[in-house]
């Protein structure tokens, strides 16, 4: 438990630093916040008044100054394309995008932890190569090409899914929020006809991340059950005689699991980052499309609460991640 | 070495093994890595089986016990254990067989155990497959087991991880993994490398006592004249893939007769000899991949080789339990 506290406190630092380089980098950008939003008619006189308005006519340590101290009160600012406080916003957008992330890295998990095991059991086989051709194709197939390639398949040729509007049939209405979760909080409340309608807006990008996340656990299982397969307490395990059950699933690839844990901090990040994307093709409502609309209208306050959100939801992943490991190795309890 | 009749097959052994032959198929070729083993084990008895490094003797105890890696095939011979023969059993039939009427135990004892699941459940794995034991039932002789190996607070020590051990106790801890199920056979395959002189003997002590509590038979594999000379009945000496010389400890030390034993014995220090006198053994193993590998692989660094030599080898008695495979001994 200590230990844990420790870590938390080792990345305020981190947090500090993503607090100043968003801040200085919106003010940096190209684009200016006021004129975009005084419209393209406006007179120098009225962007002059927006910008005073906006606080935007002070010099920059003054600005961060009262950023700061409206960041300690929770407050991170207005966002002037929705007229709404950005952490109303990311708030209300981040359950759709958490909801994607985690489905699409469940579905990798669940296609790439069995790939890896199988290739790395029976190197050589049709599965090892399998494994190959999928590792070689996720790496190099970007996101919203996989994204587009699934909707012209799937819903343009075939018709079998929904049209990629969004998280739920225009007419529909969204299960009572509970954890923001319109599968879990369709399924609280038995609402099976929500969730089926959920589920087949979701499928589609959730597998576009899936097939983008699949590649690393697949390399890394596939590796690191290798690497464990070799070792010498398999070889005391085979020569024990144990059933090949007990020998791959509780031997082998307990111990295989541990970088594999590790490599899924990575993967989620990089789900993070490619969420953007995906939110675009699909008309998704998270948080990375929200920040991509603030970004092109050059709205600073959204953006800076979008990385700020994303670096603690960073922060936190990576916690879990120690918590897992530790549950799994007792060596990592003791350090 | 054919029409080979072990010197020691006694009605009660336990290990029979004759003309046992192994290869592996590398890219730079076939290495014939054993060649017409032969030797058998008694109940209660321990082998030595002696040589420098990659003279076989490891190969021997994966061969047998079916661990061999892909590479690897048996091409001949046969070894029955407790009358069954091990060379043509099925993968499933062997792996039956390991951990419960032979067992096995490894030099690096830490490496050698599970580094993520407690020594408790580590040995309850072995009894659940082989004695076909409940989790609690395991779990309860596995302490049993801890306590047979003289580790203290057994029951607390069950639940303890291989890195909270010393090397000392996790190598108690193999020994209670390959005991666990009173097999006829344990193979120790250098089991004190690694461990500190009181360890060693102290582990060495626990497998002289379970061996004849329980009538099990032990193959000792190790390098070490010194250990092999203190703890085995018998030693065989092998030399790049053959057994060049068995004989009763005693026997083998005193009046040792093949010249690769000689050597081996003049090449290893004694408390009484002078370190000058020690003399290593001139050339290096043969290499095994080579087709028109000789008779007696030992020849090239022999000085007492004779033309004969170039004869196919075979075993010689030279009185009853001594054998050896030399057209010159001394």
């Amino acid at each position: 438990m200590r230990g844990l506290l420790l870590r938390l406190a080792g990345s305020l630092p981190a947090l500090v630093a993503v607090i100043i380089v968003t801040f200085v980098l919106t003010r940096v950008l190209p684009g200016d916040t006021a004129t975009y939003f005084a419209g393209p008619t406006a007179s120098a006189e009225s962007i002059a008044q927006i910008r005073a308005e906006l606080g935007l006519d002070r010099p920059l340590p003054e600005q961060f100054w009262s950023y700061v101290q409206a960041l300690v009160h929770g407050d991170l600012g207005m966002s002037l394309t929705t007229g709404q406080p950005v952490l109303t916003d990311i708030l209300a957008r981040l359950p759709a995008s958490a909801e994607l992330t985690l489905c699409g890295l469940l579905i990798g998990m669940a296609i790439a932890i069995p790939l890896g095991i199988i290739a790395a059991v029976r190197q050589g086989s049709l599965a090892d190569h399998a494994c190959r051709v999928i590792v070689t194709a996720g790496v190099s197939l970007p996101v919203f090409f996989t994204g587009l390639l699934l909707v012209y398949v799937f819903y343009f040729l075939l018709g079998w899914s929904p049209a990629p509007l969004g998280r739920l049939d225009a007419f529909a209405s969204p299960p009572p929020a509970v954890t923001g979760f319109y599968l879990i909080d369709a399924a609280l409340i038995g609402d099976w006809e929500t969730w089926r309608g959920a589920a087949a807006q979701l499928i589609l990008p959730a597998v576009t991340l899936g097939l983008f996340a699949l590649a690393p656990i697949a390399r890394i299982t596939r590796a690191s059950m290798l690497a464990v397969l070799g070792a010498e307490f398999i070889r005391t395990a085979r020569a024990s005689g144990l059933s090949s059950r007990t020998l791959i699933l509780t031997y082998a690839l307990r111990n295989a699991l541990l970088p594999v844990v590790t490599t899924l901090g990575m993967v989620f990040s990089f789900l993070l980052g490619a969420n953007v994307l995906v939110e675009k093709v699909f008309a998704w409502p998270g948080i990375g499309s929200y920040a991509v609309e603030a970004l092109i209208a050059s709205d600073g306050a959204p953006v800076q609460g979008f990385v700020l959100t994303m670096a603690i939801l960073y922060i936190l992943l990576n916690l879990a991640i120690d918590l897992v490991n530790r549950a799994l190795d007792p060596r990592a309890r003791h350090t | 070495m054919s029409a080979a009749t072990p010197a020691a097959a006694a009605s009660q052994s336990v290990l029979d093994v004759t003309d046992f032959s192994v290869e592996f198929r590398t890219r730079a070729g076939i290495v014939r890595a054993l060649d017409r083993v032969a030797f058998s084990v008694g109940r209660g008895e321990t082998m030595a089986l002696v040589g420098e490094s990659g003279s076989g003797k490891s190969v021997t105890a994966y061969a047998l016990l079916g661990l061999l890696d892909a590479a690897g095939r048996i091409t001949g011979g046969s070894a029955r254990l407790e009358g069954t023969e091990l060379t043509s059993a099925s993968p499933a039939a062997l792996s039956a067989i390991r951990g419960k009427r032979a067992a096995m135990i490894f030099q690096n004892p830490r490496a050698a155990l599970n580094p993520i699941r407690n020594v408790g459940k580590q040995i309850g794995d072995v009894l659940r497959r082989h004695a076909g034991l409940g989790a609690r039932a395991a779990a309860a002789e596995a302490i049993e087991m801890l306590r047979a190996v003289g580790i203290p607070d057994p029951a607390r020590r069950a639940g303890a991880y291989p890195f909270e051990l010393s090397g000392g106790m996790c190598q108690r801890v193999m020994i209670a993994i390959a005991v666990a199920t009173r097999p006829a056979l344990l193979i120790a395959d250098e089991p004190t490398t690694g461990l500190d002189v009181t360890t060693q003997a102290v582990v060495m002590d626990i497998m002289g006592r379970l061996a004849a509590e329980t009538g099990m038979a032990t193959i000792l594999i190790t390098h070490d004249l010194a250990l092999a000379a203190e703890r085995s009945g018998r030693i065989a000496v092998m030399h790049a893939g053959h057994i060049v010389e068995d004989a009763p400890t005693k026997t083998l030390l005193l009046y040792p007769r093949h010249p690769y034993t000689r050597r081996l014995l003049a090449a290893t220090p004694t408390a009484a000899g002078n370190l000058a006198d020690l003399r290593s053994i001139p050339g290096n193993l043969p290499d095994l991949r080579r087709d028109d590998l000789p008779p007696c692989r030992f020849a090239a660094r022999c000085d007492r080789r004779l033309p004969a030599c170039e004869a196919p080898m075979q075993w010689r008695e030279l009185e009853p339990h001594h054998r050896v495979a030399c057209w010159n001994p001394a």
